[in-house]
């Protein structure tokens, strides 16, 4: 129980981190931080005590394995965070071009 | 040791590691200290008898840090100090965030044991898996056969993400060709 | 910069390592469904190999090597191909996105019906297009930046 507590302040350090931040770069390592964090809690839950993983060869046991259906969903959710990051880096680095700044006040106060 | 003290070692160096790559003010150490979070995860999936998860997270991290790093660094800006407006919504954030944390105890508690899952689906798929895809890895074939649709709708979104960001970072507009040529 | 790339160590090493990044990748999505990896993580090994071209010999000679538009038709019709093969399998049996080729012996190179197929297409497909977000970041030219 301790494991998912921890899990879940890792989330809350990203949401801190997304909330008060001032500079677009840290903005995008915040979403980030709370990628990896819902990742690694759906794997918890997956995990059996003294099982192995789930890949069968020349006879091994099949009911000793950890779950693989968690694994199938985050290897899904890992692909598609890469994707958001170029996307988010792309318009970060326009918005450079166009205001000079990174700053999230400025950008919201100049025009045109 | 068992797996669950290595596992809150792990979660606690993790949770230093991003408070520490938050507050950093340099650009390139705190886009470091983040390759260092994304390499514990992947510690951690290996773990948790995840040897595919921790394959793909270690290269897909090292690919977000390579375009990171060439997108932010080398440009200069100035970050203004910090009004008192600002310092006091900081303190409002924290104290709202530690009463969610304890809060939610009791939520976490009503969790099954760490160590027992429930395997309703998955005990179909981990006995008939071999039989009926013919694939040795239960994990690809559970996103290659079993959940098809899904793999299908997640080419997709990678495939829209970055033609959506190719397209942003080719424009060029009229107004800086004319100021170059002027 | 005054000349293109890197030194020459550098030139001839990659020269060396680079085939063998190109066949580690092919390994890792062929056996996809035998040993931990699939298409995903092969497609990020080729992209990384085009990477340290691009890198160490510079952008003149890469797009002299490699062709952008071949490139970027190679990725769009992977995954055409994809769809294509889900709808045959639609039009015999009645379901979208059937497994329907023979399953094989197990534990070959050679089974699971179209599983090795599948990882091929979206191995090139994600390695091509990683490489050209890459390549398209390098092309912004920013003041006090060469």
């Amino acid at each position: 129980m301790i494991v998912y507590l921890l899990c879940f302040a890792l989330f809350l350090v990203g949401l801190y981190g997304v909330l008060t931040k001032r500079d677009l770069i840290k903005i995008i390592l915040s979403l980030a931080i709370m990628t990896y964090a819902a990742n690694l809690f759906l794997v918890l839950f997956g995990y059996q005590k003294d099982a192995s993983y789930p890949i069968l060869s020349e006879g091994s046991q099949v009911l000793a394995m950890v779950d693989p259906l968690p694994q199938a969903l985050v290897l899904t959710s890992i692909v598609i965070e890469l994707g958001t990051t170029a996307l988010l880096v792309a318009i970060a680095v326009r918005l450079f071009q166009k205001y000079k700044t990174f700053d999230i006040t400025k950008i919201r106060r100049l025009s045109g | 040791m068992p797996v669950e003290t290595w596992l809150i070692f792990i979660l606690i160096f993790m949770i230093f590691g991003s408070i520490a790559a938050l507050e950093i003010k340099d650009i390139l150490s705190s886009i470091i200290t983040i390759g260092i979070v994304g390499l514990g995860v992947s510690l951690a999936f290996l773990f948790l008898q995840a040897p595919d998860l921790a394959i793909v997270q270690f290269l897909f991290e090292i690919f977000a840090l390579i375009i990171l790093v060439r997108a932010f660094v080398k440009k200069d800006y100035h970050l203004e100090a910090s009004s008192r407006v600002n310092k006091i919504l900081v303190g409002v954030t924290i104290i709202t965030l530690l009463a969610i944390f304890y809060l939610s105890i009791s939520i976490f508690q009503a969790l099954p044991e760490f160590g027992k899952p429930l395997l309703f689906t998955s005990s179909h798929y981990l006995q008939n898996g071999l039989q009926e895809t013919g694939s040795a890895n239960l994990v690809t074939s559970v996103i290659l056969d079993y959940r098809l649709y899904d793999t299908l709708g997640e080419v997709t979104v990678l495939f829209t993400a970055i033609l959506g960001s190719l397209t942003i970072l080719r424009i060029k507009s009229k107004k800086a060709d004319k100021e170059v040529l002027s | 910069m005054k000349h293109e790339g890197m030194t020459l160590i550098v030139k001839t090493i990659s020269r060396i390592i680079v085939p063998m990044i190109f066949l580690y990748g092919a390994y890792i999505i062929l056996h996809g469904h035998l040993t931990p990896g699939g298409g995903f993580a092969g497609g990020v090994i080729l992209a990384l190999g085009f990477l340290s071209i691009f890198l160490s010999y510079g952008k003149s000679f890469t797009m002299k090597w490699l062709n952008l538009k071949f490139l970027e038709e190679f990725e769009a019709s992977s995954i055409l191909l994809f769809i294509i093969l889900g709808v045959v399998g639609l039009l015999f049996s009645g379901v979208f996105l059937i497994n329907m080729l023979s399953k094989g012996d197990f534990f070959h190179l050679i089974s699971a019906g179209q599983i090795p197929i599948l990882n091929i297409f979206i191995g090139i497909k994600v390695g091509a297009s990683l490489f050209l977000v890459v390549y398209a970041l390098s092309q912004i030219k920013l003041e006090g930046e060469e």
